[in-house]
């Protein structure tokens, strides 16, 4: 059996996802980031983006992660972020209007929610 | 029946049917603190998280920041109180404005300026009433408040500890709410939230617990930069959801209250008109025995 990692996703307002991870691959502010078991101490800030993680059982969470924090000890993980969304909780057409909205108003800022949703929603 | 009898049962009609309302209010009240409980209780993971990597921060490095340096000399202070949009709460309101009063006389005794912030409509028309100027409000979401909701507040609180002094800006931030202890006890307090003392937040970590030394990525400066205002945001929502727990369990034991008054009123209204209606009762009888000895009388007089 391979190394694990266990993995805490929280929301402000709510417990995500955890679980046992044998890699966690998340976007910070200067650049991806992949975490396997027996990391050195980490704690980094998140871009918004999506975070893959690759559980110990062979299967992969996508979640879609805007802005917050990854924090590596003692073989856990936390991920927190203000708002994070698991792949399959993502509505893919609202998402898409999201994105169309955020176009023509010129929000960049919702337009890269928008755009971080449906890829996550995709890589799934 | 008698006015007396009419006018008594009038009163139970309408006493009945305030109970009726009390009594849901209680019942809804009662299903609402158990939500937002559970609320505070899915928000702990994060704060937790949260606390857990400022103590790390303040602990691996010295960095300096706008949000954990103390003034020299605070000429200026910002608090936010907490209260409710509705009322119907027993004294939940007017004992955290007390508390914010107290607070704020005491700043003042200190030589502070004292810029009010306030969420909830109660807050707003206490000090509208008084004239008193408020630097800022929030309303409509005290009940079931959300993380934007407290991102709202903190934002402008945050912006306003970074800018300097002179041009406006504050030094210290207090905040005043209502601490939900359990379903009976709720307890109006303040405490000062910022600046932010990075020992204090050290010195809350559990026993024996050392942490590691972290890699800071892209450096402790940016990582504390994006981290206080994360952490000053989850203080104040913690503070929003305790305040809504508490004020419907306030809502719960003040509308309990109402509901057995009702009820002890609706007993002695019954009462009264149960002798109402027994004198009236009598006095037919005795019109009657009257009556009828009288005609006995007269019948007996013509006799003769």
């Amino acid at each position: 059996m391979a190394a694990e990692l266990h993995v805490a996703l929280v929301a402000a307002d709510r417990e995500v996802w955890s679980g046992e991870a044998t890699l966690v691959v998340a976007r910070t502010t200067s650049g991806d980031i992949g975490v396997m078991p027996g990391h050195q101490p980490l704690l980094g800030v998140l871009e918004s983006g999506p975070v893959t993680i690759r559980t110990s059982d062979g299967g992969t969470v996508v979640a879609a992660v805007h802005g917050g924090f990854i924090s590596f000890a003692d073989n856990k993980l936390s991920l927190l972020a203000e708002i994070a969304e698991l792949s399959d909780e993502i509505d893919v057409q609202r998402a898409e209007r999201a994105l169309e909205r955020a176009k023509s108003e010129e929000d960049a800022f919702a337009e890269r929610r928008a755009e971080v949703r449906l890829r996550a929603a995709t890589a799934r | 029946m008698g006015a007396q009898l009419r006018v008594y049962k009038r009163r139970i009609r309408s006493v009945t049917a305030t109970k009726k309302i009390t009594k849901a209010m209680e019942m809804i009240a009662a299903s609402r603190v158990v939500k937002a409980q559970r609320k505070v209780a899915a928000s702990t993971p994060y704060a937790q998280e949260l606390t857990r990597a400022v103590r790390a921060v303040g602990t691996g490095s010295n960095t300096k920041h706008p949000l954990t340096t103390q003034a020299e000399t605070v000429t200026r202070s910002a608090v936010l109180l907490l209260t409710s949009d509705r009322g119907l709460a027993g004294a939940f309101n007017s004992n955290a404005i007390k508390a914010a009063e107290q607070l704020t006389e005491r700043l003042e005794r200190e030589g502070k300026q004292v810029d009010t912030y306030i969420v909830g409509r109660r807050g707003v028309a206490h000090y509208n009433f008084r004239e008193r100027k408020i630097a800022q409000s929030w309303t409509g979401f005290t009940d079931e408040p959300t993380y934007a909701d407290a991102k709202k507040v903190a934002a402008p609180l945050i912006g306003a500890i970074e800018k300097d002094t002179a041009d406006g800006g504050v030094d210290e931030l207090h905040i005043v709410y209502t601490e939900f202890v359990s379903m009976m006890t709720q307890t109006a307090v303040d405490s000062r939230m910022l600046p932010l003392s990075l020992e204090e937040v050290a010195e809350e970590a559990p026993k024996g617990e050392i942490l590691p030394l972290y890699d800071f990525e892209p450096s402790a400066e940016d990582v504390l930069d994006a981290l206080l205002p994360r952490y000053v945001e989850s203080r104040i929502y913690n503070a929003l959801l305790q305040s809504a727990a508490s004020k419907h369990a306030a809502t719960r034991r003040a509308m309990k209250s109402a509901t057995d008054n009702a009820g002890e009123l609706i007993e002695n209204l019954t009462r009264l008109a149960n002798a109402a209606r027994q004198a009236e009762i009598t006095q037919e009888i005795s019109e009657i025995v009257g009556g009828a000895s009288a005609l006995a009388d007269a019948t007996a007089g013509s006799d003769y």
